[in-house]
């Protein structure tokens, strides 16, 4: 019911702001083709600046994803992990997810082929993957936007959220289906 | 700090590429990774476009001003220093609604248009602010309601149930986001990350 909702505004949205807000312009005496076009001049330079930030953060990444890093982390902390009562399987999934959103896709799509789609694993990797959001692209492209170098907290406060997302989702998850 | 990192990603790139024997994959994958950058940000180009027209009328009916008095009580005390009706509560708050309906598509030009905004109120260019290091852990934090790809995912894979984890997303979802925005408070008060030392240890 709830899903069906949030379907159908969400199929509506982007059609609806498109109409709504040249109309509204129109009625407030704006000319709305001529502002439309003075605006969309800024999107070209925008994407051309985040170019640099971009390459330099999505070439790290791909680096350390082709050099077996993430499954090396995930061996190596697997047994302290799995001591603490964490399950081990969707490790390499909470390793991945801050750096790589493709990367992260990939893993969650073979868990739950592995494990099956209403397996406690399967949907574990589900709600931690839908939890968060790729942090280190967010950060290239937001911040590159606006030509920031310097992130000061950024990266640390991001980082925690990625945390406690998935400690959060393994403790909802044992919760309602373990 | 991002130079800190940056170099540990590659220097341990190249380390462990070298101990696995695939130094070849890793110099494909730098490679492809800078081609699939250019890609990324060229397919923007579109879409930018789309929406920074559309707030520009917004912004010339004076929408976006109506939206940021409306919306400033609720934003104040998460970025005290934009100050009320300025163009950046509007965009943010654009930005935030597309998130939480998973238009992907709208909520990264809106949030970059944000960016910009926030970017008139720096006085250290290069530099990011409080509000902006917020505004970016908001985003880092996912706002989906529904969390549509992964109901599609398990669909596919022929879930009997493939909202089962709606329940369990928005509330982890929810301590991540509570979590980045306490962190984030809390973090910017420290003297490592102050604006004034380039809020970079070196």
């Amino acid at each position: 019911m709830m899903q069906q909702i949030m379907g159908t505004i969400s199929a509506w949205a982007i059609p609806l702001f498109l109409v709504a807000i040249p109309l509204y312009g129109m009625a407030k005496g704006v000319k709305v083709y001529e502002s439309f076009v003075e605006g969309a001049k800024g999107g070209f330079q925008t994407a051309i600046r985040i170019i640099p930030y971009l390459v330099a953060i999505l070439v790290a990444v791909g680096m350390l994803r082709a050099a077996g890093a993430i499954e090396m982390l995930s061996r190596g902390l697997g047994p302290l992990l799995a001591w603490l009562r964490f399950p081990v399987e969707v490790l390499p999934l909470a390793l991945m997810r801050p750096l790589s959103g493709g990367g992260s896709l990939g893993i969650v799509t073979e868990l739950i082929q592995v494990h099956g789609p209403d397996s406690f694993i399967g949907r574990l990797a589900a709600t931690a993957y839908g939890s968060t959001e790729t942090t280190f692209y967010v950060l290239a492209v937001y911040f590159g936007a606006v030509g920031i170098k310097k992130a000061r907290h950024a990266v640390f406060a991001g980082l925690v959220a990625d945390v406690v997302s998935i400690v959060a989702a393994i403790t909802f998850c044992r919760l309602a289906f373990a | 700090m991002l130079n800190y990192i940056w170099l540990a990603m590659v220097v341990l790139a190249v380390v462990l590429g070298g101990v696995n024997g695939r130094i070849e994959a890793v110099t494909k994958a730098a490679v492809d990774s800078a081609s699939g950058a250019v890609t990324i940000a060229l397919g923007l180009i579109g879409v930018m476009a789309l929406w920074l027209g559309i707030v520009k009328i917004a912004e010339d009916s004076g929408l976006m001003a109506l939206l940021a008095r409306v919306i400033a009580p609720v934003l104040k005390w998460l970025f005290p220093d934009v100050p009320k009706g300025h163009p950046a509560m509007a965009s943010m708050t654009m930005n935030i609604a597309a998130n939480m309906l998973g238009l992907s598509n709208a909520a990264t030009p809106l949030g970059i248009k944000a960016m910009e905004d926030l970017e008139t109120l720096n006085r250290r260019p290069g530099v990011a602010t409080n509000a902006m290091c917020t505004f970016l852990t908001i985003n880092t934090a996912s706002l989906q309601l529904i969390p549509a790809t992964m109901i599609g995912v398990m669909a596919s894979a022929g879930s009997g149930d493939p909202a089962a984890i709606i329940g369990t997303t928005i509330a982890a979802t929810f301590c991540a986001l509570t979590a980045g925005v306490t962190a984030v408070k809390i973090l910017e008060k420290i003297p490592l990350f102050a604006v004034d030392r380039g809020g970079d240890a070196r």
